[in-house]
């Protein structure tokens, strides 16, 4: 069947196969050739695709839950939709959530994923107590941060490439309410939106939406929305109002008028300053959730998100750079997500490092691949790295100069023989 | 309630037993015979819906030892609901008796054999209620599937004279006509989306036809007629297609 990830960009032609037990897993595993493992396929570009995937949706029980120290052991499968549907009501919620529910748990630990909250909280790998791991030969490891912690390094953030996360033993985080104070900073340019970034690194959750066409003096401007969970109050979340773009939206739609216009609604929406408004906790942390399948809005030839991060000495002279370039290029990018990071931990690819992290969406056209080429020399100037989960171009050598580790990741490949058994489209272009 | 699921590790008897979990707060049997994927299941729904759940190893065609299984259970199930089901190899069918006979006898004789002893008891009691998964492919053999069809259709046959017994005793009896499904079983068929259901979605349509009382239901209302032409068609045009 034809695959593809979410940004719809690039198709492969995939022999896919699903699994529900562990001893339907190994059968597949010892057939000859490679695979990757696909979750829900919310990585945007070829991460998980390959010519041979094996979908881990239907790997998706809830095995325990110790209600005293609230850690859930599931398997890889699970959605954190899933996990949000039956915790929260008892009084639980993700340590780390990222933009979207629609994750597995095993694409979250793979992709090592951060959330607003990284500079206090870390990755999802600093929330997972232990992990069990399927071996190329078939051999289960259970692998924490002390118990086999090379493998454990490798796995937290390694794309799928050292072998099949199975269960997950995930610490999640005690709450008192399903909802959150949310307050909204307007910033009329970059300088103001670092600046009161810096200002707030206090804040529990901090995320920054970048008007990415705004140029000269506003250049940057944004709305910095800040949130911490809210008083003790009803656990039962509303469920939010969805939306469905039902079919592929001609590009024409998404041209700089549109997005121009989608732009300065959204920046215009509150005023100059909103403090601690009462908003749904799955509103405030997975507003896209909101508008199923969005990513069909960008047209039939898909599209990619370009993020990367700054060492934070760096980071506003990138950032500037890199929106400046954007925004030169006419290419559009519809939202800008600028972030402050925490401190990098110790997995061999994790993409978070202590700075600023900024995301941009283009839609794919042929002009584009030369910009984002000239964007990779930006960030490589400034000390700066892609993340792996939303890349689809990038080349080995760029990407072996952004994660210094990547040798040390390939012999620990080759040593467990990981190399001829799990392979994406991805870690070939990458040379992994 | 108590809720026996026969044959619980199919797709869409997980998606049904969720859902009586989830609404009725139902206590679950979840009977099948892959004992490892039948205790996650178990854990899992437990976990879920905070309700009690256990897992307990049955095979249909082990006739034997269904009614040693249906005695073992305390307290006994208010309702049941039968998913087990073979889909076969038409082909493998026609060459070989063995494939033919196990098709028959899962889908049908398995059938019988279980649920006279349910139906006993249910009598007995003048309580509970029975949900049966047949097929669309029981209401007319056509040579693409035409044994399991054939099965299906005895099952279908077998559950309305099951509802005229057990109507005086207050136990209703469902027949669930599902056209095309994505589970496990069709994973391998290419299957037309608009007419496909997934096991949430039919488990939500069998359970809404369970509130309601209804005896015989299809799984997505469109198949209602297609079934009816299908059904009429006259034979003389039926037996030149390709269906
Ligand atoms: C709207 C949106 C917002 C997002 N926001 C954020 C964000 O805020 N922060 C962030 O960090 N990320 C974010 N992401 C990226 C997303 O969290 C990651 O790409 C994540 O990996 C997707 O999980 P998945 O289940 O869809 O995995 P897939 O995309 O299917 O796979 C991703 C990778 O994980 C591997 N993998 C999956 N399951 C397993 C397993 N069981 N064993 C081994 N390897 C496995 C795959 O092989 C692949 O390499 C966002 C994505 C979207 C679409
Ligand atoms: N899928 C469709 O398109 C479709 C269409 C029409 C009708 N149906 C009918 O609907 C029902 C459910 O279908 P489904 O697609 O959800 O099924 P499924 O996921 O393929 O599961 C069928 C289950 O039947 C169980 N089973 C098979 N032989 C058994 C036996 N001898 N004893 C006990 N259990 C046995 C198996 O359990 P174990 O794993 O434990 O062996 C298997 O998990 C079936 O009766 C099917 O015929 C399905």
């Amino acid at each position: 069947m034809k695959l593809t990830g979410w940004g719809r960009y690039p198709e492969v032609e995939a022999r896919t196969h699903s699994f529900e037990t562990l001893g339907q897993l190994k059968r597949l595993l010892q057939e000859p050739e490679d695979f990757i493992i696909h979750g829900m396929g919310r990585s945007y570009g070829d991460s998980a695709l390959a010519e041979r995937v094996l979908f881990s949706r239907r790997f998706n029980k809830i095995l325990d839950f110790d209600e005293a120290v609230g850690v859930v052991t599931c398997e890889s499968g699970v959605t954190l939709e899933e996990l949000i549907q039956v915790f929260l009501p008892r009084g639980w919620f993700l340590g780390v959530a990222p933009g979207t529910k629609q994750v597995t748990v095993g694409g979250a630990v793979a992709a090592d994923v951060h959330g607003k909250n990284h500079h206090c909280h870390g990755c999802i790998s600093e929330w997972v107590v232990s992990l069990d791991l399927l071996l190329p030969d078939g051999r289960v490891v259970r692998t924490d941060a002390t118990e086999e912690p090379e493998l454990f390094r490798a796995t937290c953030g390694g794309m799928g490439l050292t072998g099949v996360i199975l269960n997950v033993a995930l610490r999640l985080a005690p709450i008192h309410s399903a909802s959150m104070r949310e307050t909204v900073i307007r910033c009329p340019n970059l300088e103001e939106a670092f600046r009161e970034s810096e200002a707030h690194r206090e804040a529990t959750y901090s995320v920054a939406w970048i008007d990415c066409l705004a140029r000269g003096e506003e250049l940057g401007r944004s709305l910095l929305m800040l949130g911490e969970h809210a008083e003790p109050g009803p656990l039962t979340p509303t469920p939010p109002r969805t939306l469905t773009i039902p079919f592929n939206l001609p590009a024409f739609t998404l041209n700089r008028a549109s997005i121009s216009l989608f732009n300065a609604l959204y920046y215009r929406r509150p005023p100059d300053r909103v403090e601690g408004r009462l908003t749904p906790l799955e509103e405030f942390f997975f507003p896209l959730d909101r508008i199923r399948q969005w990513n069909r809005l960008y047209g039939r030839r898909g599209f990619t998100q370009y993020q990367f991060v700054l060492p934070r000495e760096s980071s506003f002279a990138g950032v500037r750079a890199v929106l400046t370039r954007a925004a030169d290029s006419g290419l559009g990018s519809f939202l800008g997500v600028l972030k402050l990071m925490g401190p990098a931990n110790a997995n061999l690819l994790s993409f978070p490092r202590e700075g600023y992290t900024l995301a941009l969406d283009f839609k794919i056209t042929d002009r584009l691949f030369p910009l984002l080429d000239e964007l990779d020399r930006i960030v490589l100037d400034h000390g700066g790295r892609l993340y792996l989960a939303k890349d689809m171009r990038l080349t080995a050598e760029v990407f072996r100069r952004m994660y210094p580790a990547w040798e040390e990741f390939m012999q620990l490949r080759e040593r467990y023989g990981m190399a001829a058994k799990f392979n994406s489209r991805q870690s070939r272009r990458l040379g992994v | 309630m108590y809720l026996l699921v026969l044959g619980a590790n199919s797709d869409t008897a997980h998606a049904l037993a969720a859902r009586f979990a989830q609404e009725e707060r139902a206590h679950l049997y979840l009977a099948s015979r892959d004992r490892e994927l039948l205790e996650k299941r178990a854990r899992d729904l437990a976990l879920r819906h905070q309700v009690e759940v256990r897992p307990l190893v049955f095979d249909a065609t082990d006739y034997a030892s269904h009614a040693a299984f249906y005695a073992g259970l305390d307290p006994k199930p208010d309702g049941v609901a039968l998913a087990f089901g073979y889909l076969g190899d038409q082909q493998e069918a026609q060459q070989n008796f063995g494939e033919a006979k196990k098709i028959i006898d899962v889908n049908f004789t398995g059938a019988v054999s279980i649920l006279e002893i349910v139906a006993a008891d249910f009598a007995r009691r003048n309580h509970g209620f029975i949900i049966a998964l047949s097929s669309v492919a029981g209401e007319r053999g056509r040579q693409s599937n035409y044994i399991y069809g054939a099965a299906k259709g005895a099952l279908t046959t077998y559950l309305s004279g099951l509802r005229h017994r057990l109507c005086p005793h207050q136990v209703r009896v469902m027949t669930v006509l599902p056209g095309f499904m994505a589970t496990k079983m069709t994973e391998h068929l290419k299957l037309p989306g608009p007419l496909t259901a997934s096991p949430e979605e039919a488990a939500g349509h069998i359970f809404r036809a369970y509130k309601k009382g209804r005896d015989v239901v299809y799984i997505k209302p469109l198949w209602r007629w297609i079934m009816m032409l299908i059904r009429n068609l006259p034979e003389f045009v039926f037996k030149r297609t390709k269906l």
